[in-house]
């Protein structure tokens, strides 16, 4: 089901290909991230989610087809274009990848220092305000090490809206939280969402979570797009992708076995050892 | 015998494409280098972990090496009446061979095994990939200053090296052995040249700082980013910078006196 916007989306994927060695991770998939909205990125491990971002963020470069990012082809930037790009974009890696020699205030600081020649009282000013979004203001002082995974994340969000991008890609933000902290974290997305008028894709395999906060779902399987559309679509479509996955299914068009030769030869070939 | 040749060409050819990257990450780091002479909190900080750091390992080794460099200097010498000659022994062998040399094989193992498991850990748990996702180049960023860092520092540190081992050799051969003091400072000093000797030690540590600070980074930027990987490229660190240091040590000698 598409449901045609006034607006261009903020990511064109077009017929995007893209192999790890004699391996297709990606085989022509389309997709279209709308602006405003949160988008969920859903599907199997080792389906390609992250790389997916990756190649949004232009760190790999696909094989063929074209990655629009608001009307600029990522996949033909100079590498000094693709850092102007990139600092309009925010990516939250898996485990946060704070910068672990500097405390919670140096990190989101960070960008800032870098890409501006702004004074330090201002950066002050700015680091506070986005710490006070994530609730960590009272931990500014702490270093990385000290941060339980949930805390970590959530400063990775500040640093990641450090410089007010238009878009954040997020990376898993809800494995391995327990429910309070993964209640946090839903919230903030989809806050930070629509009060900074953000654009937000987040790869997850939580079905609940991602469902409650998304607008539209994509659902990646075997290098292609399997199933799209809202949460509710999905879940009351009659394709099997969507009915294995949205219901996690132990088996069905994923497959529980990854690729093998028949099981009854193999234990033949073990007794003929 | 078909195995063998085809795991040799194997192992010639990763040897190679090796080199070629660690030369293109050189070229890399070296573009870096003018931005990053404006940044000099950036080196100063990378100066305390790389050298100042540092500084203790090798006072306390270069006190040792002087004092046995005293003792076995005094019983060779002693048997040709040639005792007095102690100090110019001890402050040659330091200031030309043993400064540099031995100052770069603890800095190998103290400093560039440290800058090969930061660079590696920051690459296996994402903090380069994050970096250039903020638009950061992390060569730039991580690995200009280090390098910079680690080629200000070794020559300073061979020069504290073969201070504190001349002093050691002082204090055996002066304090214990009673070699007249006058003469074990005199004869250095008339005999120590400052071209021939102690520039060309210090053109030995500049180069032994660049290749082991050069191995360093390379081999943490190019790690297998896994906690197996990182303790690997660590390994490699110390064993290729001691190997390259002491080879580079005969060429340049061989070359220089
Ligand atoms: N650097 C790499 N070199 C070779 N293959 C890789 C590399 N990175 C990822 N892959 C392969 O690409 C495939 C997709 O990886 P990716 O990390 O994008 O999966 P994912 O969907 O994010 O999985 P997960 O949900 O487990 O994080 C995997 O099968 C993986 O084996
Ligand atoms: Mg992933």
């Amino acid at each position: 089901m598409t449901d045609t916007s006034t607006t261009t989306p903020l990511v064109e994927i077009r017929n995007l290909s893209f192999a790890r060695g004699d391996r297709m991770i990606f085989d022509g998939i389309d997709m279209d991230i709308e602006r405003g909205k949160v988008t969920a990125i859903m599907g199997p491990s080792g389906t390609g989610k992250t790389t997916l971002l990756r190649l949004i963020g232009g760190q790999i470069k696909p094989l063929t087809g074209s990655i629009k990012v608001d009307g600029i082809e990522v996949t033909k930037l100079s590498r000094s274009a693709l850092f102007q790009l990139r600092k309009r974009m925010g990516m939250l890696f898996q485990n946060g990848a704070l910068l672990t020699d500097m405390n919670v205030f140096d990190n989101i600081a960070f960008p800032i220092r870098e890409h501006t020649q702004l004074s330090e009282k201002m950066i002050r000013t700015l680091v506070t305000m986005k710490l006070q979004v994530v609730g960590l203001r009272g931990a500014r002082n702490l270093m990385p090490s000290e941060l339980s995974g949930g805390m970590a994340r959530r400063v990775a969000m500040a640093r990641a809206i450090a410089l007010d991008p238009m878009m954040i890609m997020y990376d898993e933000p809800f494995t391995g939280q327990d429910p309070i902290s993964l209640g946090v974290l839903v919230r903030l997305i989809r806050e930070l969402n629509d009060t900074l008028g953000l654009t937000s894709i987040v790869v997850s395999h939580d079905i609940k979570e991602a469902s409650s906060i998304s607008d539209t779902i994509y659902l990646l399987s075997g290098g292609k797009v399997v199933a799209h559309g809202s949460s509710k679509a999905l879940h009351e479509s009659g394709s099997e992708w969507a009915k294995q996955f949205m219901n996690g299914l132990p088996d069905g068009p994923v497959p529980f076995h990854y690729p093998a030769i028949d099981y009854a030869e193999d234990l033949l070939a073990a007794g003929n050892k | 015998m078909l195995n063998f040749i085809q795991g040799l060409g194997h192992s010639g050819l990763t040897f190679f494409q090796r080199l070629g990257r660690a030369h293109i990450l050189l070229g890399h780091i070296m573009a870096g280098l003018p931005s990053m002479l404006l940044r000099w909190p950036l080196i100063i900080q990378q100066l305390y972990y790389v050298g100042v750091l540092s500084v203790l390992i090798i006072l306390v080794s270069g006190f040792f090496v002087g004092m046995v460099l005293g003792l076995q200097g005094y019983n060779i010498l002693v048997d040709f009446g040639a005792e007095e000659t102690l100090g110019v022994m001890v402050s040659l062998s330091l200031v030309r061979e043993l400064g540099p040399v031995v100052a770069a094989l603890l800095f190998a193992g103290r400093a560039g095994s440290a800058l090969t498991a930061e660079i590696g850990l920051m690459k296996a748990t994402e903090q380069l990939s994050a970096m250039e996702m903020m638009a950061i180049d992390p060569i730039r960023r991580v690995l200009t200053p280090r390098f910079l860092a680690g080629f200000i520092s070794m020559p300073l540190l061979a020069a504290i090296f073969s201070a504190v081992g001349i002093i050691g050799g002082d204090f055996v051969g002066v304090g214990l052995l009673g070699v007249d003091e006058g003469a074990y400072w005199s004869q250095m000093q008339a005999s120590v040249d400052l071209y021939d000797d102690i520039l060309n030690g210090v053109i030995k540590s500049i180069v032994f700082g660049v290749v082991v600070t050069w191995i360093a980074v390379f081999e943490g930027y190019d790690a297998i980013p896994t906690s197996e990987g990182v303790s690997r490229a660590t390994t490699r660190t110390v064993v290729h910078s001691s190997l390259a240091i002491l080879g580079l040590d005969f060429i340049l000698t061989a070359i220089m006196f």
